[in-house]
């Protein structure tokens, strides 16, 4: 062992390391996002055929996913199906509800300030601000090329 | 047929997703801020909303649609309203899921509590 050089070392590495089973990941994240995704078509389609404009209707949808993926995460279900779905899980708006509910819910015990609610934006902070900042810039060099 | 449209669409982001998560140092959290900026971007130059016609939830579900909704919030605030809308726009069309995100996540976090790891 001790006589190993780097690259050596690295071999064995990458040899110890387990390889993720790509073509299982890739179809369960189709299906876990495909699956998102079709709920939040449902959910569309329920509220257009109650008379709310396109606009409205998406609005209706994000929050009725955020509200879905708030409520498994706080009762432990959004996790197992992260470990199922990976990306699939993680990517639909239901899993930025579960980025925020998770931490949140972790650090509770460091009180309502300084642990739920700061603790709420360990990654919707960044997300936001870099969401919102970015929208700004835009809106700002659309007023510059007009 | 909207519902497999919008099924396979969002089945795809999702494994452009899972391949850059087998393949990078990525987490999950590094996941959520290249698609959301992808959809601004794309948003930004017209190219996401195509994809959110034809596939609707398949598109707009996936955080990169939030992304999309950001930019042409953005572009049409500045249009409509000059420089208040181009600071206000993106915050407007998103604002139902920031604001459900900050209610629901709240009381989520409050309600209920870890589950010890299995």
């Amino acid at each position: 062992m001790d006589k190993l050089n780097k690259n050596d070392y690295k071999k064995y590495v990458d040899k110890k390391v387990p390889k993720p089973t790509y073509l299982r990941n890739m179809i369960m994240a189709f299906l876990v996002g495909g699956t998102f995704c079709t709920i939040g078509q449902i959910i569309t389609n329920i509220l257009k055929s109650n008379g709310l404009d396109k606009d409205m209707a998406a609005a209706g949808t994000s929050i009725s996913m955020v509200f879905i993926g708030a409520l498994l995460t706080g009762l432990g279900l959004y996790d197992k199906i992260g470990k199922v779905g990976g990306a699939g899980a993680a990517i639909p708006i239901t899993g930025f509800a579960n980025s925020i509910v998770a931490p949140a819910m972790e650090y509770k015990r460091e009180g309502f300030i300084f642990g739920v609610a700061a603790k709420m934006f360990t990654v919707a902070g960044p997300v936001l601000v870099y969401g919102i900042g970015s929208s700004v810039i835009i809106g700002l060099i659309t007023l510059l090329l007009r | 047929m909207e519902y497999i449209k919008a099924f396979i669409v969002g089945g795809l982001i999702c494994i452009i997703g899972q391949i850059i998560l087998d393949n990078t140092k990525f987490t999950p959290a590094h996941l959520l801020l290249t698609f959301l900026l992808s959809g601004v971007v794309l948003g930004a130059l017209g190219l996401y909303q195509p994809l959110v016609d034809f596939a609707g939830a398949g598109a707009s579900i996936p955080i990169s649609g939030f992304g999309n909704s950001l930019a042409k919030g953005a572009i049409k605030g500045a249009n409509e309203k000059a420089l208040i809308g181009a600071f206000t726009g993106g915050i407007e069309a998103t604002g139902a899921g920031v604001a459900a995100i900050i209610l629901f996540g709240y009381t989520m976090a409050v309600i209920f509590n870890p589950k010890t790891k299995d």
